[in-house]
C-alpha cells in the first residue's frame, strides 16, 4: 500500500495539488437546488474559462450555507431565503446582496392526487386540502430556503401541520422527493431540482403559478472587516460575472427537456 | 431489473473511456483512504504491539478505550473535526476545512482505534508464544516490537485491511469535513449519496458496485502480497 500511493501520484491519476488549496480557487457555499439541478455544473466551466478562477461548491441548505459563511468557511454565497438572508446582512456578515436568478416553487404529488389539488392555483388552499385529507406531506425540515418557505406558507394558511401524515425528514430536496415518491405523498419543491430529478415515476406537478411561490436566488459577498480571510477579489469577479450579460445568458441557457430551469434576473416575474 | 444494468453499462463506458470526472472520484477515494490507512498503520501497529509487550499502569484502560472506539460514529468525528478546523475554530488558521487533507485526518481518526485494538489482540498471542525467545535473544521490550510485528506480518496485514475497509466505505465524516466538492473532495461514497439525492438511484447503485469491485481488488492485491510474505517462522527454521 505504501508503494501504491506515490504510484497514484506519479501516474497523474491524482493531481499533484490535490492536498493543497490552489491560489485562484474560491469556495462558494450554495443551496442544494443550484447544485442538484445541475445549474452550477453548467455555468461554472464558462466562468473558469473566462477568468481562470476555479469555484469549489459546497452545496448545503440555505440555513447551513449561511452558517458556514458566518463561521468564515466560505468566500461567497448563493442562496434563496430572503428572510434568513436579511438576518445575515443585518448581523453584518454580508457586504452586498444581489438577485441573479429566479424560478418558482411547485407542489408535487402522486399521480392519483388523493387530496384533489390538481386544477387549483391557490397554494394555501392546496395545503388546506392536503391537511384535511391527511395525505402524507413530506417536509424538508432542514432549515433550507425551501423549508423556510414551506413553514411560512403553513402559517399563512393558518394551519399548524402535525400528525403522522406530516413527515419531517430532515433532508435535502432530492431526499424529500425520493421520500414523497416512496410514500405517495406531496412535497414543496423548487422547479429546478424537480425538472432534473431522475426518479419522477408516479409523481407529477399538482400546483404551480401562485405568486407566493416565487423563488429568488441571491449572491452575497462577505464583509471584508468581519471576514478578512474571504478571498474578496476573485469572489467579486464571480459575483460580477453572474450579474453580467454573459453570466445571465449562461443561467438562462440551462435547459432540461426544452424547459428553462432558472430565469435570468431581468426576466419578468409572474 | 434490466434498467439497473443500463447505468452499469454507462459507468463501464465511462471507465473504459477514462472519463476524467469519474477517474478523479476513484483516484481521490483511493488516495484519501489509503493515506489514512497507511498513517493509521504506521502509528497503530507499533502502539498495538506495544500494548501487547509492555506492562504498565493504565494499560487495561487504554486497551478498553481502543476497543470502545471501534464503534466511533463517523458523523461525530466529522462534526468534531469540522468545529476544530472551521475558521472560527481553534485550528482554523490551517485552512484545512473542505480539503482532501481534512478528509484524510478524519479517516485516520476512524481507522486508528481499529488498527490498535485488532493488532493488540493479534500480537498478544504471538507475544505469548515468542516473547520469551525475543527477550532471551537480547532485545529489550522496545526493540522486540519490530520483531514481533515481523513475525506477525500476516496478522498485521489483515488488521490494516480491516482499517482500509473502514475508510473506503466511510461517508459520514468526509461528507462533513470535505463538503463533497465536485472535482475536489467528491469521493465514491459521497458521489453515491449525491446521485441518490438527485434521484439517479440506478446510477448510484452502479457506482456502488464499482466501489465494491475496487474494494475486492485491493483485498486481492493484499492477499497476493501475503503469499510473498509467507515465509517460515523463526521457530520452524531453528
Amino acid at each position: 500500500m505504501l508503494v501504491l500511493l506515490p504510484a497514484l501520484f506519479a501516474t497523474g491519476a491524482v493531481p499533484r495539488n490535490v492536498l493543497a488549496t490552489e491560489p485562484e480557487t474560491i469556495l462558494l457555499a450554495s443551496t442544494t437546488s443550484v447544485e442538484n439541478s445541475g445549474l452550477l455544473a453548467h455555468i461554472l466551466p464558462e466562468f473558469t474559462r473566462a477568468t481562470g478562477i476555479t469555484v469549489h461548491v459546497v452545496a448545503q441548505g440555505t440555513g447551513q450555507a449561511l452558517a458556514t459563511a458566518a463561521h468564515g468557511d466560505a468566500d461567497l454565497l448563493l442562496v434563496h431565503d430572503p428572510e434568513a438572508e436579511a438576518a445575515f446582512m443585518a448581523a453584518g456578515h454580508g457586504a452586498s446582496r444581489q438577485e441573479i436568478a429566479w424560478n418558482d416553487f411547485i407542489i408535487v404529488g402522486p399521480d392519483s392526487d388523493p387530496a384533489h389539488v390538481v386544477g387549483t392555483t391557490d397554494v394555501l388552499g392546496a395545503l388546506g386540502a392536503i391537511a384535511a385529507a391527511e395525505t402524507p406531506f413530506v417536509s424538508r425540515g432542514d432549515k433550507s430556503g425551501t423549508d423556510a418557505l414551506e413553514k411560512r406558507l403553513w402559517k399563512a394558511a393558518g394551519l399548524d401541520p402535525a400528525g403522522t401524515w406530516y413527515r419531517d425528514i430532515g433532508g435535502g430536496m432530492g431526499a424529500a422527493l425520493n421520500a414523497a415518491a416512496a410514500m405517495d405523498g406531496y412535497t414543496l419543491s423548487d422547479r429546478g431540482t424537480w425538472l432534473s430529478f431522475g426518479h419522477q415515476s408516479g409523481m407529477r406537478i399538482v400546483l404551480e403559478g401562485d405568486a407566493r411561490l416565487l423563488n429568488r436566488y441571491d449572491v452575497i459577498l462577505l464583509d471584508p472587516k468581519m471576514h478578512p480571510q474571504a478571498k474578496q477579489a476573485p469572489a467579486q469577479r464571480f459575483a460580477a460575472w453572474l450579474a453580467s450579460t454573459e453570466g445571465q445568458a449562461a443561467i438562462g441557457g440551462y435547459m432540461i427537456g426544452g424547459q428553462r430551469l432558472f430565469h435570468p434576473e431581468a426576466d419578468p416575474k409572474p | 431489473m434490466s434498467h439497473v444494468f443500463d447505468p452499469a453499462g454507462r459507468i463501464l463506458g465511462l471507465l473504459l473511456r477514462c472519463d476524467p470526472t469519474l477517474r478523479h472520484i476513484i483516484a481521490l477515494s483511493l488516495t484519501v483512504s489509503l493515506a489514512a490507512t497507511v498513517a493509521a498503520a504506521v502509528f497503530g501497529l507499533p502502539l498495538g504491539a506495544g500494548l501487547a509487550v509492555f506492562r504498565f499502569r493504565g494499560r487495561a484502560s487504554l486497551i478498553l478505550l481502543a476497543n470502545a472506539l471501534l464503534g466511533l460514529p463517523p458523523v461525530v468525528v466529522g462534526l468534531i473535526l469540522y468545529l476544530l478546523l472551521s475558521r472560527s475554530g481553534p485550528l482554523g488558521v490551517l485552512g484545512m476545512l473542505f480539503t482532501p487533507a481534512a478528509m484524510i485526518v478524519a479517516q485516520f481518526i476512524l481507522a486508528l482505534p481499529i488498527v490498535i485494538a485488532l493488532s493488540h489482540r493479534a500480537m498478544e498471542s504471538i507475544w505469548r508464544d515468542f516473547g520469551d525467545d525475543l527477550l532471551v535473544s537480547g532485545a529489550n521490550r522496545l526493540r522486540a516490537i519490530p520483531h514481533l510485528l515481523s513475525i506477525g506480518r500476516l496478522e498485521s496485514l489483515t488488521v490494516v485491511l480491516a482499517g482500509f475497509g473502514r475508510t473506503i466505505s466511510e461517508v459520514g465524516a468526509i461528507l462533513i469535513v470535505g463538503g463533497n466538492i465536485a472535482g475536489y473532495t467528491r469521493t465514491m461514497t459521497t458521489a453515491i449519496v449525491l446521485e441518490t439525492n438527485e434521484g439517479n438511484l440506478t446510477f448510484a447503485l452502479a457506482l456502488g458496485l464499482v466501489l465494491i469491485a475496487l474494494s475486492v481488488a485491493i483485498s486481492a492485491c493484499a492477499f497476493g502480497l501475503e503469499a510473498r510474505l509467507r515465509r517460515p517462522r523463526p521457530q520452524e527454521t531453528t
